[in-house]
């Protein structure tokens, strides 16, 4: 008797790289050859022609690591912001709920690349900490606004009976959203989030402009010494790619599991 | 006048708007200690906006709602502290689907009651035994008939150990042959001197349980007394109607 059960509608917020879907199979899906694909070039490339890209793999890992540094750094903080925007979202209380709408407006009216200049710089005018730190900040202050949509359309997708069923229990609003309404919303929203994922960890190439070695960053300043710019970018572009569709592909399988898991 | 010489639902002069459409108009009844109410009349009518008033899911506009000597319609209540009084069984069963069926009836318990983890399993077990469901314990309410997930809903509300229950609807969503079981639960429910305010269709159930029957139309009461009144002399036009198309 499933029928009976509150349907989460799927929400469908974000971009980034698609996420693989469990009904595609077979042995050449776009994944397995975008993926397979890129590793083998890239071990003919560092061993099929050592003297040009060999050099280029030995110098850019230094920046994989900083790369990945920023992107989850950023995501655990702009689930941090998203969460308590997209509370204040739906919150009755209008000062809330009107600066958690503004913040969210702001923010997404800005380019990201702006809002990167503008709050590092903002941040560097008043505190010491860090280029990374500040760049992770101010990455996880532009993804919490989108974040806060997502955390918004998850909770409002869980059937309002729910909320109605615990208050009725004598719960408090706030106990209700901790211990019944968030654990089911946090499901809802593992598919966007993950999406939100992979795009932040495109996205934190831009912090190559900020003075972080990230992995952009170190192809640009080997590319600027060797002169190799189509070697060098090549690589950067192949190492993004796996990394993408490498997590992509983990975030798909920890869906699997969630959904299995009860 | 002492608390105990109340009735335990006051329910005065009670209107309520959705926009400019009436819901209810100026509805007053009350419910005393160990009744039995049934509430039944067209879909609109109103019965489940009233029903819901009561432990404050809907706000009301004007008149005065009491639930065991406090005034829910006053804003300074502490309107959890009424809830934790007055259960409430759903249509929908709205059980939590993210919990099994024991931490549905241990949940409240250990956060609104504050009872430790084993008296609180104690308690649910003993409540899913009587509501014959205890071999569904570790179950998740996805993988239960409607009529046993209505049964669990009802063992949550009685966890809290209620003064009172609300009952909105709680055969409406269900299959025929699942009525039966979800009814024989809340006649021994009312055998055991519940009090109890029921929203239904079931006009056996009103008929053999209930201590008084209100009938309500367009947001009114239009009748009011005992079901044996009710069902065989009905003096207002509109209740006549209705139950000659219902029975």
């Amino acid at each position: 008797m499933l029928d009976n059960q509150p349907i989460h509608t799927p929400i469908d917020v974000g971009d980034g790289a698609a996420i693989p879907h469990k009904s595609d199979v077979g042995l050449f899906t776009a994944w397995r050859i975008a993926f397979f694909g890129s590793i083998v070039l890239c071990l003919f490339l560092a061993f099929g022609r050592p003297d040009q890209y060999m050099a280029i793999f030995m110098f850019v890992p230094d920046g994989i690591l900083i790369t990945f540094k920023v992107t989850v750094g950023a995501i655990l903080l702009a689930i941090v912001f998203g969460l308590i925007a997209g509370l204040g979202r739906i919150s009755s209380n209008r000062f809330i709920n009107g600066t958690a709408s503004l913040y969210v407006e702001v923010i997404r009216g800005i380019p990201l690349l702006v809002q990167l200049f503008y709050i590092y710089y903002a941040l560097g005018r008043f505190v010491k900490i860090p280029d990374i730190l500040s760049a992770i900040i101010a990455m996880a202050f532009c993804y919490g606004a989108y974040m806060a949509e997502i955390f918004r359309a998850g909770i409002q997708s869980i059937p309002k009976g729910q909320m109605e069923a615990a208050l009725s229990l004598g719960m408090s609003r706030s106990q209700a959203m901790r211990q019944v309404i968030l654990p089911q919303a946090f499901k809802v929203v593992l598919p966007p989030i993950g999406n939100e994922f992979i795009a932040l960890l495109k996205d934190s190439s831009l912090v190559s402009i900020l003075a972080v070695a990230d992995l952009l960053r170190r192809g640009r300043e080997y590319a600027s010494e060797s002169f190799n710019y189509f070697e060098t970018y090549t690589v950067i572009a192949l190492i993004y790619l796996i990394m993408t569709l490498f997590f992509s592909k983990l975030i798909s399988i920890m869906e699997e599991r969630l959904n299995d898991g009860r | 006048m002492t608390v105990a010489s109340r009735p335990m639902i006051e329910v005065s002069g009670v209107s309520k708007f959705f926009g400019s459409f009436q819901a209810l108009n100026d509805i007053s009844f009350n419910v005393s200690d160990g009744e039995k109410v049934v509430i039944i009349g067209p879909s609109g009518s109103g019965k489940s906006t009233i029903l819901r008033s009561i432990n404050c899911l809907e706000t009301i506009n004007s008149g005065r709602i009491c639930v065991g000597g406090m005034d829910v319609s006053n804003p300074k209540t502490d309107i959890c502290k009424v809830r934790e009084e007055v259960g409430m069984v759903f249509q929908s069963f709205n059980l939590f689907p993210h919990k099994t069926v024991l931490e549905n009836l241990t949940l409240a318990q250990t956060v609104v009651r504050k009872r430790n983890k084993n008296d609180a399993e104690d308690i649910a077990m003993e409540l899913l035994r009587k509501v014959n469901i205890a071999e569904k314990a570790s179950a998740y309410p996805a993988k239960l008939s409607g009529g046993q997930q209505q049964r669990v809903a009802i063992a949550r509300s009685l966890a809290m150990n209620p003064k009172a229950i609300l009952f909105d609807e709680p055969t409406s969503a269900l299959d025929p042959e699942m009525i039966g079981e979800v009814l024989d639960v809340m006649k021994t429910l009312a055998q055991e001197g519940m009090t109890m305010v029921v929203v239904t269709h079931e006009m056996g159930f009103a008929r053999e349980v209930s201590d008084r029957v209100i009938f309500m139309d367009h947001g009114r009461i239009v009748e009011e007394g005992t079901p044996e009144h009710f069902f065989t002399a009905p003096t207002h036009e509109r209740a006549k109607l209705f139950l000659s198309q219902i029975l």
